[in-house]
């Protein structure tokens, strides 16, 4: 019992930090920002998956969507810049 | 104001919509149809001891076969739109020179997550993940020595053979499946074994050796294609 609830407290902290990130991703100025926002949003995201015992999708996610997702996110920008300044 | 007015009416009935599958939503207290068979027969059957492995794999094979296909198209439509020439192969990229800790560390972690990636698919019948994590684990040891050394030269012939071998056998083992057992990607075309064990499952460890090889290629090819687009001078 006591242990749901710290499950339950950890969980709902991780799910607070990652609206906190988004939010932070969909304001922020500078895109580089909301592109690291975005990585760190997948990574709670698949620590939220691994507390609900998904360890294949957590993998899937902390590899493509934190990892591989933010490389390539920062390779168009960086060509975009290229043309606009 | 009309916009605002129309996106705040779209997220109340989204509102509405949600509420009403929460307040509606009753948990079912034990497996039905076929579910139950997957959880009862589901080891007996298929003789691997990760569930959703048997189900990915052999029950839903087809699907598996889709989704790398999609992968596949994924990765030649990058390729297709990024319009690469060969003059892009002599020029560099300009960079403002990477840290030593970063290089270092890389040196170190590279073989080691790539390690732990083909464990990963070659242990799917056994342990959580398979093909697509290992896969998308070699990934990203592939990205982090490209974060190290941003002109590392990735051998595109390797690539393109070990995708098109790997796609080849699984459509040939899941022929096989239809020749020799109970119909495509059936997985007994190989003994099922001692269950537990590395060799075990039938023909699953090397499906799944051979997606994880796939999807890791795949992926490995996007990242090349993103990193030759850079390259400027």
């Amino acid at each position: 019992m006591n242990n749901e609830i710290i499950y339950i407290l950890i969980a709902s902290f991780i799910g607070l930090l990652s609206f906190v990130l988004a939010a932070l991703a969909i304001q922020s100025k500078k895109l580089s920002v909301a592109v690291i926002a975005t990585g760190v949003v997948s990574l709670f995201s698949s620590i939220l998956f691994l507390l609900m015992a998904a360890p294949d999708v957590a993998m899937t996610e902390a590899s493509i969507g934190s990892g591989l997702t933010t490389l390539i996110y920062f390779y168009v920008l960086n060509k975009i810049k290229k043309y606009h300044a | 104001m009309l916009r605002n007015l129309l996106i705040s009416l779209l997220l109340l009935s989204f509102v509405y919509i949600f509420y009403n599958l929460y307040v509606g939503f009753t948990p079912k207290t034990e497996l039905d149809g076929i579910a139950a068979h997957y959880a009862d027969k589901g080891a007996a059957e298929i003789g691997a001891a990760n569930l959703v492995t048997a189900v990915v794999v052999t029950y839903r094979g087809f699907d598996t076969l889709g989704e790398v296909t999609i992968l596949f198209l994924t990765a030649s439509i990058i390729g297709f739109f990024l319009k690469l020439t060969e003059a892009d192969e002599n020029k560099v990229i300009i960079h403002r020179g990477t840290s030593e800790l970063l290089v270092t560390s890389s040196n170190l972690l590279v073989p080691i997550i790539i390690l732990f990636g083909i464990y990963v698919f070659m242990n799917g019948h056994l342990t959580p993940g398979g093909g697509f994590q290992g896969g998308a684990i070699i990934a990203s040891a592939v990205a982090l020595a490209i974060l190290a050394n941003p002109n590392m030269h990735i051998n595109h012939q390797i690539i393109l053979w070990v995708e098109s071998i790997s796609g080849v056998v699984f459509v040939l083992i899941g022929v096989l499946g239809i020749l020799l057992a109970g119909g495509f990607l059936d997985n007994r075309v190989l003994p099922q074994g001692q269950f537990g064990t590395l060799l075990s499952a039938g023909a699953i460890p090397i499906i799944y050796s051979f997606i994880g090889l796939k999807v890791g290629a795949e992926i490995s090819n996007i990242l090349e294609k993103y990193q030759k687009s850079q390259k400027e001078s």
